[in-house]
């Protein structure tokens, strides 16, 4: 669904992306994983159009990401930090993004309703805490029920409950075959819910693996325990792939 | 585009600075107008507000919402619409505000107490100098990526276009008052907004001989209705580049 090929990005000298290729398939939930500054979000953002890449291309569903927009028509993003017009109420913020794509007649309200959004309709997001509007941030993502999700840290500011009721839906849609491309460098969170995982360091990609090959090859049961043997063997020992 | 304006502009009538800033300028208008039974030189008096105030005001309040609303850009971005669209949306909806915040604070008063021509004239003067300092603020935002910096500069611009320009002008009136400058005087004030929305307003007060260099030289060189035509034709270019520029530049800019 989403092919990357040779991506290069800088920030003045900075390479936040250093020849990133990769290809992205349905019926995956992959986990995002790196250090702060190792060029996941940039990534996330170049996929959307938001940062634009020196080389390299990028197509989504067979459609070339700098030669338009309409591909964005089958993404549901999911920003790290959710900061809303102060005065708009959560109603407003839903109803403007539903007349935004007029296109789009069903829904899915799943997590306006499990979040208990709409009890909090009239409020107004500058007097949300930071975990609601992380919780409208993830009905948005989801509303038009789109084939690629791309959720940037998502679970990062909600209670335990609201983040168990992401997890639920993620893996739900994923079981659907959607793709759901997930930052977070808290790896438990993700625990049993990754299919892959891909792991940056310094812009440049270290590894591409199903979870399923990284458990077995570094012989543990625990997720986070083996990518931090692959992490490991991975810094030392150069590239792997 | 329309749904992006119309709650960009839903948010802004909230907003408690646009608030603050239309009732201020409902009690300078009143207690201006009130002043004097010389309604004339109330509306004087009200234009080296607007001249003063509107740029400063309009450059500031949108140079920093447009900052305020870097992750909301994004998302809306994240939808399957163009760029130049939700930028354009974006300016729309902020200068609509303060040109409504503007027009009950000053146009309201105005229009009560001292209804005419040059009431009007005063209203679309501080009309088009809120647009063309949002388009300034506009292009700032999307030239710099810090906030503080973009701040910063719009302070600049607004205080070069305010004081700093009229006193280039006036150095080099004086270095050169030897030669026939008179011309290209003329094609100076047309670089700067303030100076052309001060001779726009001041050709219909009647009062451009006493009220300093340009307004003379426009009224001796251009008279009263080329003179007008030719500053507000001024103006609209001073909206319009900008937002070209910006919309170009927005076209490449890193999120």
């Amino acid at each position: 669904m989403i092919e990357i090929r040779q991506l290069i990005k800088s920030f003045g000298k900075f390479r936040a992306l250093d020849d990133i290729s990769l290809s992205l398939k349905g019926h995956q939930a992959i986990s995002l994983l790196g250090s702060n500054g190792s060029g996941k979000t940039t990534l996330i953002k170049s996929i959307l159009g938001l940062v634009i890449p020196e080389s390299g291309s990028i197509s989504v569903n067979g459609k070339e990401v700098k030669h338009g927009y309409s591909y964005r028509a089958d993404i549901g993003f999911m920003p790290q930090i959710g900061r809303y017009p102060d005065n708009m109420t959560i109603g407003q913020v839903i109803n403007m993004v539903r007349e935004m794509r007029s296109d789009v007649r069903a829904y899915d309200e799943d997590l306006i309703r499990d979040f208990g959004i709409e009890g909090l309709k009239n409020k107004v997001m500058r007097t949300l805490s930071g975990g609601t509007r992380q919780k409208v941030s993830a009905c948005l993502a989801f509303l038009f029920n789109p084939g690629i999700l791309i959720l940037d840290e998502p679970t990062a500011g909600l209670d335990p409950l609201s983040s168990e009721i992401l997890r639920a839906k993620i893996s739900n849609e994923r079981e659907k075959g959607k793709l759901i491309l997930i930052t977070s460098h808290v790896l438990s969170d993700l625990e049993g819910l990754a299919s892959e995982v891909i792991y940056l360091q310094d812009g440049k990609l270290m590894f591409h693996r199903r979870v399923r090959d990284i458990l077995e090859s570094a012989g543990e049961e625990k997720l986070n325990k083996a990518v931090a043997k692959l992490m490991r063997s991975v810094s030392h020992g150069g590239e792997e792939k | 585009m329309r749904t992006i304006v119309k709650y960009i502009f839903l948010d802004l009538l909230r907003n408690k600075v646009v608030l603050v800033y239309a009732v201020i300028l409902a009690l300078l208008s009143f207690s201006l107008l009130n002043l004097d039974n010389n309604t004339a030189k109330g509306l004087l008096g009200l234009l080296n507000i607007t001249l003063l105030f509107v740029p400063l005001i309009s450059i500031l309040f949108a140079t920093i919402y447009f900052f305020n609303s870097i992750e909301f850009i994004e998302l809306l971005l994240a939808q399957p619409v163009k760029r130049d669209k939700v930028l354009l949306a974006e300016y729309t909806g902020l200068a609509t505000s303060l040109s409504i915040a503007y027009l009950l604070g000053i146009g309201l008063p105005v229009l009560l107490m001292a209804p005419g021509m040059p009431a009007l004239i005063l209203l679309i003067t501080g009309l088009l100098l809120t647009l063309i300092f949002s388009a300034l603020a506009l292009l700032v935002f999307v030239l710099f990526k810090d906030k503080t910096k973009a701040i910063g500069a719009s302070l600049v611009v607004a205080l070069f276009f305010t004081l700093l320009f009229d006193g280039f002008l006036l150095t080099f009136i004086y270095s050169f008052n030897d030669y026939p400058i008179d011309k290209a005087v003329l094609g100076f004030i047309a670089f700067n907004p303030v100076d052309l929305a001060r001779v726009l307003m001041l050709l219909q007060l009647d009062v451009a001989v006493l009220m300093g260099y340009s307004g003379a030289l426009f009224k001796k060189f251009l008279g009263s209705a080329f003179g007008s035509f030719y500053s507000v034709c001024c103006l609209l270019i001073w909206v319009g580049i900008p937002l070209i520029l910006s919309v170009r530049l927005f076209r490449r800019k890193d999120l």
